[in-house]
């Protein structure tokens, strides 16, 4: 078999169904062998736009995401998307192309040291030198990106090690000594655990992504129902509890809801479940959490105590150990209607969250709550980086695990749009959404083509204030009003670039608007790029300033 | 909190890349390391490194705990100074103007029992082997005569009957 054909059926072997890349001189081996195949190829606009892709398809479907490019800047091209998925723990494959092996290190035409680059943004890469050793490397770029802590793998292949010819064999598994088993929870210390969890007065829960990428929020729900235990969830943790239960309160962290940060003052024991502790959602750590022992669970034993040295901590898979916990807590009572849960309840109703603005130009809060009473609980949100993000993490309420999409790490503007191809690819049933902003949509919006041409039928919402809106606020709160650099101008017609690219564009400028074009949206067969006119100097508010506790937040009146 | 001084080993694939993905995670990490020396092991296509480095207790975890995830490190264990045999090796061309000089640098490496192994009509060669301490040392007494010197950075191991592919 020529190496391209291995390559084409060792990825079919990993059960690959899609791939999101742009073809190119040193992949035309791979992209001639993939014409045979039943493996569905989606040809992206731009490869940054092929990482994030990978990327939301991976997040949407709990699967591997893949991409490809060919050598030098289709290489580089892809690296934002694989830093993101690094900075998130989303596993997926980036396949490149690269020079043939006797022209590495030439500088030859379109050669980039890609596997140098790569190195630390991904879990692990390879360069391929050998076509016979193709099968093996394929087979362990997967296991390394799904074992543990998920991440990104890039293989780079050089074009004739894709031509040659080879005699292979697939192997089932392979067994890699690098790769660490990963440790099972330790019974002595969930014993320890539920023994604190039992004796806590004020217990609360503290979620993040590794509950979703360990598909562990049932295990969640019934821990939290069957102990009283309240959840707040960081920004990646986002749906893995349903965020309209009575024991929930939102999200935590520079822009999470008044009453989650508030509730992590007043808690005696935090339970914090794969969450790395991001200064984002702790807010300056040395007032977090003040009265609270800490319990944290992680499968990366490195990131118990890297920003919190926890009373207890525990290595593992957030599933199991949540299962384990959970029998242990069996043998104790039930808890009902504790003083506690009465004080979330209070708690609740002290912080209201305001959504229903009537003003033009739009208020955001409003566009969430009509969006909100559209979208159903298997819809997936996506949104880009900035204030349209922290809009839709802060207002919109998310109910299942995978369905809301976010740069949580790398704070990637220009990767909803992107990452919704990805997952509507993924989910093609559910309508998937991508919060926008006008500046982050001209990042990538040239994917709009890619949309078009397959019939990828997301809809993009952009929150349009002319603006860079988050810089802006930064500088309006922190840099005295001095506006440097962050107006986008009113030029840009955004209706009128949906229709250039074939897709539907829908002007929203007042409240009663709001609704009906969503709706509309759904119905549509295209894509559908919504403007909405938002007041330019909308803040996202409440806002814990930078180093700041998560008390302190500046609030709307101020 | 107080930075001591800290040994660590590590087992890692003999793979072209290795030392350049460990060195890429002390410099993102932003951990600061003293020594680190790369050979064989006694298991055929596994290096042993040896890292030395001054940290508090938490920083010394996470370099463990960061090294441990990378998928060519093997195994990583602190090596607790107090039980080691740890050894450098260092190489010092020295200037002799004239005999007098010469006997002075022959007598301080007879006493740290360094070899000279080179010797010409200005200059010896010495190479001296030990503890980066004794080494330290020896070149203090030398320090303004110094052409050239070359030092290997520390080897080190756990004393005792333990093997490292335990």
């Amino acid at each position: 078999m020529k190496g391209s054909e291995i390559l084409v059926e060792a990825l079919r072997r990993e059960k690959v169904e899609v791939i999101f890349g742009i073809p190119g001189g040193a992949m035309l081996p791979f992209y001639d062998s993939l014409y045979d195949s039943d493996i569905k190829h989606i040809l992206m606009r731009h490869e940054q736009g092929a990482a994030h892709a990978a990327d939301g398809y991976a997040r949407a479907s709990g699967k591997v995401g893949v991409c490809a490019a060919t050598s030098g800047p289709g290489a580089s091209n892809l690296t934002t998307g694989i830093a993101n998925a690094y900075m998130d723990s989303i596993p997926i494959i980036a396949l490149t192309g690269q020079v043939p092996t006797l022209m590495i290190g030439r500088d030859a035409f379109q050669e980039t040291d890609i596997v140098g680059i790569t190195m630390p943004i991904t879990k692990y890469n390879f360069q391929i030198r050998d076509t016979k050793d193709i099968p093996k490397i394929i087979k362990m770029a997967f296991k390394i990106a799904t074992h543990g802590r998920p991440g990104p793998v890039l293989i780079d292949i050089p074009k004739d090690v894709q031509e040659k010819d080879a005699e292979v064999e697939f192997p089932e598994d392979i067994k890699i000594r690098g790769l660490k088993k990963i440790p099972e929870p330790s019974l002595e210390k969930l014993k320890e655990a539920a023994k604190l969890i039992v004796n806590a007065e004020r217990p609360l829960l503290l979620i993040g992504g590794g509950v979703i990428l360990s598909n562990a929020s049932n295990e969640v729900l019934k821990l939290s129902e069957m102990m009283l235990i309240p959840v707040v969830t960081t920004l990646m943790g986002k749906g893995a509890f349903p965020e309209d239960h009575p024991l929930s309160l939102g999200m935590i962290g520079m822009h999470g809801r008044k009453a989650a940060n508030h509730i992590t003052y007043e808690c005696d024991l935090l339970i914090a479940i794969g969450t790395r502790f991001s200064d984002r959602s702790t807010g300056n750590i040395q007032c977090f959490a003040p009265q609270a022992k800490i319990i944290h669970i992680d499968i990366d034993a490195s990131e118990i105590g890297k920003n919190v040295e926890p009373y207890l901590g525990i290595i593992g898979d957030a599933k199991k150990s949540l299962r384990i916990l959970i029998d242990i807590l069996k043998q104790y009572r039930k808890k009902e209607n504790t003083e506690w849960y009465k004080r979330v309840q209070e708690l609740k109703k002290e912080y209201p969250v305001k959504m229903d603005y009537d003003d033009i130009p739009l208020k955001p809060p409003r566009i969430m709550k009509e969006l909100q009473e559209v979208i159903s609980d298997d819809d997936i949100i996506t949104t880009e980086v900035g204030q349209c993000q922290m809009i839709a993490a802060h207002f919109i309420t998310r109910r299942k695990p995978r369905t809301f999409i976010t740069s949580g790490g790398l704070g990637t503007m220009g990767f909803g749009f992107p990452a919704a191809i990805g997952a509507k690819v993924a989910k093609p049933d559910v309508n998937v959404i991508d919060i926008a902003g006008d500046g982050s949509f001209l990042m990538t919006m040239q994917q709009l083509a890619t949309c078009v041409e397959y019939g990828i039928n997301v809809i993009v919402a952009i929150m349009n204030n002319n603006y860079l809106g988050m810089v802006r606020q930064w500088q309006e709160l922190f840099y005295n009003r001095r506006y440097s650099a962050v107006y986008l101008g009113k030029t840009t017609d955004f209706v009128k670039i949906a229709e250039g690219f074939g897709a539907k564009g829908i002007r929203v400028e007042r409240p009663s608007e709001i609704k009906e074009a969503f709706i509309e949206a759904f119905k549509e067969k295209k894509p559908v790029v919504i403007d909405f006119i938002i007041d330019p100097e909308y803040n996202i508010l409440p806002m814990v300033p930078p180093g700041k506790c998560l008390k302190d937040y500046i609030d709307l009146n101020i | 909190m107080k930075n001591q001084r800290h040994v660590i080993m590590a087992l890692v694939e003999d793979r072209p890349g290795v030392l350049q993905r460990i060195s890429c995670l002390f410099r993102k990490r932003n951990f600061n390391i003293d020594t680190i020396t790369v050979g064989k092991s006694e298991i055929d296509g596994i290096s042993r490194m040896t890292i030395t480095l001054k940290a508090d207790e938490r920083t010394l975890n996470q370099v463990i705990k960061q090294l441990e995830k990378l998928i060519d490190v093997i195994r990583v264990e602190e090596l607790h100074t107090e039980n080691i045999v740890e050894r450098e090796l260092a190489l010092i061309k020295i200037k002799t103007s004239n005999i007098q000089e010469r006997d002075e640098v022959i007598q301080y490496a007879n006493i740290f029992r360094a070899k000279i192994v080179d010797v010409s009509k200005n200059s010896l060669i010495i190479e001296i082997t030990g503890t980066p301490d004794k080494i330290d040392a020896f070149i203090n007494l030398v320090k303004n005569k110094i052409l050239e010197l070359a030092r290997t950075g520390i080897v080190a191991m756990k004393r005792g009957n333990n093997e490292t592919s335990s």
